[in-house]
């Protein structure tokens, strides 16, 4: 070997001048590739930071609610004038007629039909309904006069929040400089303050900002998810297992390969006509029910479920398989017993992922129709419901003031809902990972 | 040919292994050449020959590992015991119970090293309980001469071992099924003297109870360990006697060239 080196006169590294000189170079480069690096992931970083503070900015607000304290009479003539005791009775009192006089009752100087109706305009049309939700909880408040925080309106809200101005005029507000004067009294006598709005959390959408919530569309999203997983991991799963242990190799195979690889990178609108044009106008299934959009996320998702499985059946060893068939086990039995435990993990992972992506998806499901206004939260994956994307896009397109803040809101629980999935998904590979 | 010449008829009535002409494919591509060869019970058969040779190859038709490759065609007859382990009726799940393989890469399950030895005597519901599987499994790897090393972390993983460890580990999987023939692809070769000396020495002490086909590079190993040797090349048998016969007084000259160091 020796003689081979001195024959084809191949200098020592490190000696001669040249060689210092490239050496300096290289290292220079890889320097220059490095910061390369940072400066990616830098820019990537920021921009991230940029989009969570500015979310979070906007939609914070939206975890609290305005309201206004006011003495109210239940009176049981408007409730119960029979005194039945009923709770069919009770549950159609004219409860908007207690809110109201509670409000007059407040500002007896308040005269007129129009100016009794802007008084009432600084709270919530919703109102009745939470004075109604109180005399069924506990009915013996009947007869009986409460401190009661009433829900403010949305423009109250704004105003409190400082997302409406009071300095432009009057004209270019929602709200009147006698409302404005009306709030500033109560506020003398803390009579106005901000709650954490639990109702965000636990209703569904309304038309009015300060009763819309985000709870529908998470239930939506739920039943959404759920027909897409229990369609698409045993389909998934199956495929990805068949292809990669099974079928032969041969031009049907490769077909397939291929068409799966396409499927993935269709956009997903397509797939939201497909679901339009099969599910619901062939097979007539409910409109806007997370069946139909659990079933057309499926399709959307399996492309991935199905790469992400084969990839992670791929990386098991073969030698692991010759072990397995060198003792005498069926091919069933490597697959069951050696390489799906092995590549469970990877699969998992794929799909959560996919799963991840399919929450954040939206398009698909405006075209099955679970665009629609939607109040009652779903009881089941056959109820019309909306999704959480869909609900973003829904207030995003809302032309009142208050839906913006709740519009960050919701993207923000979407967030919330995303990056756990990734983080399970991250814990799930680490936690499970098998060396050999 | 010459392989042919060389078998006598009679000896292939008490042979436990017969192979009459065959060809095996990998494609178009042919890679074994109308190979007949008979090998014995009770004995070591080595199969030595330069690198592609073929060795591994015919050696997985024992076995019908072949199977697993899509491209692989195999013609011609292959018989244990007188029946056809190609032939119609056979299930091949069976014939691998019966033909054990050990690997050239010590591959132990990612498993304990308890359940590595337990899996096949369980997937052939070979034991009725827990202490019987316990017992099967322990007699494995006394056999296999690991036990003492590794008797109190039995429920360790198999990977943790060290490489003549886990390939001792490998063979004592293929023998807790209880087999008749035992393969061998190159067991050594990732493993340093001291652990080639302790396989050479088991695979002596299998002899007694099993046959065994192994496939080695080291002609030394190939002269100490087997009563047999064939030698391959190009994919075909070229020479196949005794061991003795073979290293001392080849009949063919490539043989002669193969284990002077001539080639290969
Ligand atoms: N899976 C395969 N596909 C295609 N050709 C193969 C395959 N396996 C082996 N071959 C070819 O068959 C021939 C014999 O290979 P084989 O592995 O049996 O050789 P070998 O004698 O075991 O060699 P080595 O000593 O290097 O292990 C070689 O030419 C090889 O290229
Ligand atoms: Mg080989």
């Amino acid at each position: 070997m020796a003689d081979i080196a001195r024959d084809m006169d191949i200098s020592s590294p490190g000696r001669s001048e040249s060689y210092e000189l490239r050496l300096k170079r290289r290292n220079a480069t890889e320097r220059r590739f490095r910061m390369y690096g940072v400066i990616a992931i830098t820019l990537a970083i920021s921009a991230l930071a940029v989009l969570l503070i500015t979310i979070v900015s906007k939609g914070s607000s939206a975890f609290t609610q305005a309201h206004i304290l006011a003495e109210v009479f239940f009176d049981p003539a408007e409730i119960d004038p029979d005194g039945t005791g009923d709770m069919k009775v009770i549950a159609k009192g004219n409860y908007a007629l207690l809110a109201k006089r509670s409000l007059y009752d407040l500002f007896p100087e308040v005269e007129g039909r129009r100016d009794k109706r802007a008084l009432t305009r600084i709270m919530s049309s919703g109102t009745d309904l939470q004075l109604r939700d109180m005399v069924l909880d506990d009915p013996s408040l009947i007869g009986t006069t409460q401190p009661v925080w009433l829900l403010a309106s949305d423009d109250v809200d704004m105003l409190w929040k400082g997302h409406i101005s009071r300095d432009v005029p009057e004209s270019d507000r929602p709200i009147s400089d006698q409302q404005v004067a009306w709030l500033d009294q109560l506020a003398e006598q803390g009579q106005v303050d901000r709650f954490f709005s639990t109702r965000f959390f636990s209703s569904g959408d309304s038309r009015e900002p300060e009763l819309a919530g985000i709870w529908g569309a998470v239930v939506g999203s739920f039943w959404t998810m759920m027909v897409c997983l229990l369609l698409t991991v045993p389909v998934g799963v199956m495929s990805a297992i068949y292809l990669e242990e099974f079928a032969p190799k041969n031009r049907w195979t490769d077909l397939v390969e291929v068409n799966i690889n396409n499927l993935a990178a269709v956009p997903s609108i397509v797939f939201g006509l497909l679901g339009l044009a099969v599910f619901l106008n062939f097979f007539g299934f409910p409109r806007s029910a997370p069946l139909v959009g659990g079933m057309v996320l499926a399709l959307m998702t399996l492309p991935t479920i199905i790469i992400a499985g084969r990839a992670a059946i791929k990386a098991v060893p073969p030698s692991i398989r010759e072990a397995a068939l060198g003792v005498g086990a069926s091919k069933m039995q490597v697959v069951l017993h050696h390489v799906l435990p092995l590549a469970m993990p990877g699969m998992m992972t794929g799909t959560i992922i996919g799963m991840a992506q399919a929450l954040g998806e939206t398009a698909p499901l405006l075209m099955i129709g679970m665009v629609a206004f939607i109040v009652d939260i779903p009881g089941g994956p056959l109820d019309a419901a909306t999704a959480l994307p869909v609900q973003i896009y829904i207030w995003a397109d809302s032309p009142e003031r208050a839906f913006v803040e709740k519009t960050s809101a919701a993207i923000m629980i979407l967030l919330g809902f995303l990056i756990t999935m990734n983080a399970v998904a991250v814990f799930l590979r680490k936690r499970f990972e098998r060396r050999w | 040919m010459a392989a042919v010449e060389m078998e006598q008829p009679e000896e292939a009535l008490d042979a436990k292994i017969t192979g009459r002409g065959v060809n095996v494919f990998y494609g178009p591509k042919q890679a074994i050449f109308d190979v007949d060869i008979d090998i014995k019970e009770h004995q070591v058969t080595a199969f030595i020959g330069p690198s592609g040779c073929g060795k591994s190859t015919f050696l997985r038709c024992l076995n019908r590992m072949n199977d697993t490759i899509d491209i692989c065609r195999v013609e011609g007859d292959i018989r244990i015991e007188g029946h056809d382990i190609y032939g119609k009726s056979v299930d091949v799940v069976q014939l691998r119970t019966r033909v054990g393989m050990v690997f050239q890469k010590p591959n132990p399950f990612p498993k304990s090293i308890y359940e590595n030895v337990a899996y096949g005597p369980r997937i052939h519901g070979m034991v009725q309980n827990k202490a019987a599987l316990d017992e099967v499994v322990e007699k494995s790897l006394i056999r296999a001469g690991l036990f003492d090393e590794i008797k109190d972390r039995l429920d360790q993983p198999g990977t943790g071992i060290s490489g003549g460890q886990q390939q001792r580990l490998c063979i004592a999987r293929a023998i807790a099924i209880n087999p008749e023939v035992i393969l061998m692809d190159e067991p050594c070769s990732a493993l340093d003297p001291i652990a080639t000396a302790k396989i050479e020495e088991l695979i002596d002490d299998l002899r007694a109870q099993y046959t065994i086909v192994i496939v080695t590079h080291n002609m030394q190993q190939a002269a100490r360990v087997s009563q047999k040797t064939a030698f391959f090349h190009l994919g075909e048998l070229v020479e196949f006697d005794d061991t003795e016969q073979i290293f001392t007084n080849p009949s063919e000259e490539r043989t002669q060239d193969y284990i002077t160091g001539r080639f290969g």
